[in-house]
Parts: C-alpha cells; structure tokens; sequence
C-alpha cells in the first residue's frame, strides 16, 4: 500500500469538518490536491502569466512552452503517440459534447445508432440524445451483467453495421467496475463505428493507454486527478481531428481570416478557440508529475485494497446494501450503497456530523439508478491518500448513523 | 459526541412524523396536483389538495423523500389542513422565512406549531431543499387556485 504520510502532500486533509477530522471519501466527485499543484498555480501566475501563441515577448514564449509541455506530458500519461492528439477542455463534459457537435452531427445521418450502456454519466448520454434527435438517429443503451459490467453479449447485440458512435465509460462512477473498452473498440470498429471512452472515472486511477484500446477519442478531467477544476482532456486520433469541427471560433484556432472566410490552425489548436486555461493546463501538468511518480499501477493496487477492506467490513454490518459486483475486485474505489430504511440524504448528513465526507444522490446517473432500482444511493470513494484508518473511520460512523436511526425508528418501515 | 448535532436536526417529533406520515397517500376528489422534484437526489413528491370556498378541504401527499422531507411534508400537510388559501400561504411564507434563518416574531413562531420544530435544518444548509419541497408545491397549487379565481 502507498503510505498514508502521502497525505501530507494535502494540506486540505489536515481540515477539520464539524469538529471531526475530516475524512474525504468523496474522490469520484472530484479529488483534493497536493501543494506541488498548488504551487505551481501560484509559480505561474508570479512568474510566467502571459499568453499563449502569441507574439515574441520572452515572457509569451515561456508561458507557451509551458502549456505545449502539458500537452506532451498528458499524451504520455494515456500513451497518445503524439502531443497533436491532446485537445484542452474545459471538462470531461466539454470533450464529449464536442466530439457530439463537432463529429457526430456531421457523420450521423437518419436511421444510423449510437451505442452507448445504461451505465452512463449525465454527460455521456444527454449530448447523444440531442444528437440522436437532431438527426432522426436512434440511441441505443446496453444493460449490465450482474457484476456490474458490461454484458458483452448484450454489446455484441446491439452494435450493429447502423452503429456509427460506441461511447462507453471505461470505469462507471456508480458501479466501479473496469469495463472491457479495448474488446468492445474491437466490435465498433468491426462494424465500422467509432469508439469514444469516457475515461473520467479510469484516468485517476489506472494507467490508460489509448494505443492499446484502439480508441478514436477519449475524454476526462483534470479535477478527478489531482488537478484544477476547468481543464479537460480531449484525445482523437489525428484522421479523427482532422474531420473533427471545431465548436467554438475566435483567436488562436485561426490560420487566416478574411472579410467573409476563415481558415483554420490544424488540430489541436482548431479546437481551442480564445484564450486557453493555461493556468490550468500547467497545473495539470504538475498533477500528472505528482501521479507518475506514485505511479499508477501502485495506486490501482491501493484503491483496490482500501475498497476490499471496506466491502469486507461493510458486509458484516445488516442491512447494508452494496449495489455492483459482490467481489470488491469489481469495484475499484468505489462502493455504492443504501442502508435498509434510512433515505440516503440522511445516512450522508449523519455521516458529515462524523466528518466523513460522501456523495447521496444520483450521481448523475438517473437511468442507471433506475435500472437497478433505486431513486439515490450513498457512495464512497477512494484515493490513494486515503488510508485503511479512513476505511475504518467510516465503518465506525456508518454503524453509529445506522443506530441513531434504527433506534428512532424501532417501528422501522422502509422509505415511503 | 457530534451525533448531538444529529439529534438537533432529527427530534423525535419529526421522526414521528417521518415515521408515521399524517395525510400520506392519494385523495379520491381533488382540485389540482402538483408532483416536484429534488433534482439532488431524485426524490419526488405529489401533493394534492381539494379547495372549496377558498377552503383546503383536503390535502394528501405522496412520494419518496428522506426523513427530513418526509417530515415536513406530513407536518404542513396538518398545518393548512382547513385553512383558507390566504391563511396558507401566510404560514408557507413564515415557514420559508424561517427555515432560512429570516427573524420572525414570537406570535408568528406560534403559527408555525411543529413546523418550528424544523427551524434547526436552517443549521444544514444542503437539506434545505428537502425540507421546502413539499411547501414549495403547495404554494406552486395556491397559485394556481388563485389564477384560476382571477380568470373567472
């Protein structure tokens, strides 16, 4: 296991939450970041702030070189073969609702179908329903086998010669599990569709190698990794960019600009119209630093030990209902879970009292939530600043909650 | 021990009401329903009121909640229950008012009856939402009640 002095890099873990030492276990949301991020933050906008691809002043060209090698080290981190295959974001959210404005709406035409699981983030389903909707298009969702992956069966099924977009997430936010991408790009591309991995919830957490998947595009967050909020990744293969529009005009992206007519700059820099997130690009680049150094097969190691201890404890306590795979091997940092009879806003309430912070709700995953049956659930996630202390925190304060209000509730019916 | 706190936010009144909702379930005749959404968590909740003479001379409410919404539903629903409209927009009004905090004065907190007992969510800023949702949809129905008056 990474040891748990790591924490220190964090200054934000040292807070405390309702007098309690906080213990962060809200990580899918979003991760909390160590002081070489915050500093270089900080380092840039003292030093260096200028802006990009522009001009010739020292201060411009060092800002530049600086966002270009984010770039670079971002391509490495998911194995990209070149830096030209890394377009900046604003978000996991922003990369695929260009790829749906930018690519989708120029190839898909009336009758064609868009693949995706019903195990999909928000954000990997609406920009395809407006797609779909645009182009008289018909999306098609595949469901789970009982572990909480992909049915491969199902997905063979439903990618079809009409499938012209899969986009599936490589870990789901609700279930944990790692999905198969790499066999399921090779179905797409057998029939001659395009592949799209989301891979906010896989980024953070194991090394990803685009090459290997065979993915057309491939999009996530800065924020779930250590990061700043406001830079996302989006990778394409070159032939893909190239056919890719950009979704937003302006300074930058342009080669030459007449009265009437514009030409543009090849990828990336098409897509990134305006001033970029330099700053956030930067600190990206500082995160990813920090995340190779651990190194990310030692932290898929440790968040596959932190939630087996926990799925383990959790199991010994009645009434706990773990949604996904009965195997934590399947859940990779993240346990979704309701306990019998108490709505899951209350369970997260009781656990903030306790200074262990989650998420309740849906997870913007309303037609997962109601494929497994469920408005909300609670959901714990790990990251490899947590600590089996944490895991052991929490499993305190869940039984503490779980008897506050069984004990009110000793004429306990389930929720209404 | 901070599950003190808990017990400040769950008093034994409004886990009853959790508990054992007043007014729960579906009224044979009604005027008007509404159904609203807590869009944090999913929850819904319907409420359903029969008007005569200005008068709410029934109201139900249906859904799933947590136990804050549960509680706050069950608790307005015994509060406006035989109230004119006006009357139960009044008390809608004190009970926004004072589960965000607004300083409301000593005869209006007696208006409140139970629902003062929910003044300690103003304490636990994200539930509030769970605690207004029903009251929300009352005041959406009067509203409605009350256009319709005006266009007769």
């Amino acid at each position: 296991m990474i040891k748990s002095e790591v924490k220190t890099d964090f200054p934000i873990l040292k807070r405390m939450v309702n007098g309690e030492p906080m213990v962060y276990l809200d990580n899918a949301a979003t991760s909390q970041k160590p002081q070489s991020v915050i500093d270089k933050l900080t380092d840039y906008y003292v030093s260096t702030n200028a802006n990009v691809h522009r001009g010739v002043s020292t201060i411009s060209v060092q800002a530049t070189d600086e966002y270009e090698a984010a770039r670079s080290a971002t391509a490495s981190f998911i194995n990209a073969p070149s830096s030209r295959n890394i377009v900046f974001t604003r978000s996991t959210t922003e990369s695929l609702n260009w790829i749906a404005s930018g690519y989708a709406d120029n190839v898909i035409q009336p009758g064609d179908e868009i693949v995706i699981t019903v195990a999909e983030h928000h954000s990997n389903i609406v920009p395809w329903q407006q797609v779909a909707k645009r182009h008289h298009a018909t999306l098609k969702y595949v469901t789970l086998a009982a572990n909480g992956q992909i049915d491969m069966a199902d997905a063979k099924q439903k990618i079809t010669d009409r499938t012209k977009i899969v986009s599936i997430n490589q870990v789901s936010n609700v279930m944990g599990a790692i999905n198969p991408v790499t066999q399921i790009s090779e179905i797409a591309h057998q029939h001659g569709a395009v592949m799209v991995v989301d891979a906010a919830q896989s980024a953070p957490h194991i090394p990803i190698d685009v090459q290997a998947i065979d993915a057309d595009f491939l999009a996530f967050s800065g924020h779930k990794m250590l990061g700043p909020t406001g830079i996302g990744v989006l990778y394409g293969k070159a032939e893909r960019l190239a056919e890719m529009q950009p979704v937003q005009f302006g300074g930058e992206m342009i080669d030459m600009v007449t009265q009437q007519t514009a030409t543009f700059q090849p990828a990336p820099l098409k897509f990134e119209a305006g001033t970029p997130n330099i700053a956030g690009a930067i600190g990206l680049h500082a995160a990813i630093d920090y995340l190779n150094q651990i190194g990310m097969a030692e932290i898929h190691r440790h968040d596959q030990e932190l939630t087996k201890r926990c799925i383990d404890k959790m199991k010994q306590i009645p009434g706990i209902i773990i949604y996904g795979d009965d195997d934590p091997v399947n859940h990779n940092g993240v346990v979704t879970f309701n306990v019998a009879g108490i709505h899951p806003h209350d369970v997260a309430t009781g656990l903030d009292m306790e200074g262990i912070e989650v998420r309740a709700g849906h997870h913007c995953a309303q037609p997962l939530m109601n494929y497994i049956g469920v408005e909300s659930t609670v959901r714990v996630s790990f990251y490899f600043y947590n600590s089996n202390a944490d895991v052991d925190r929490f499993i305190k304060a869940l039984e503490t909650v779980k008897e506050f209000f069984a004990n009110e509730f000793d004429e306990a019916e389930p929720t209404i | 021990m901070s599950l003190m706190k808990l017990n400040q936010l769950y008093r034994s009144v409004i886990l009853d009401h959790a508990n054992h909702p007043r007014n729960f379930g579906e009224l044979a005749t009604r005027t008007s329903d509404l159904v609203l959404r807590n869009p944090s968590c999913g929850d819904i909740i319907n409420v359903q009121i029969q008007v005569e003479a200005n008068q709410i001379r029934a109201i139900k409410f249906r859904g799933s909640g947590c136990t804050i919404s549960n509680a706050s539903a069950s608790i307005m629903t015994t509060m406006v229950k035989g109230k004119s409209l006006a009357a139960a927009r009044r008390i809608i009004n004190l009970f926004l008012d004072n589960i965000v905090n607004k300083e409301i004065k000593e005869d209006e907190q007696d208006q409140l009856g139970d629902a003062l007992l929910l003044s300690n969510v103003a304490k636990f800023p994200t539930r509030i939402r769970c605690a207004t949702l029903s009251w929300h949809a009352l005041a959406d129905l009067i509203d409605e009640q009350e256009g319709v008056k005006i266009n007769d």
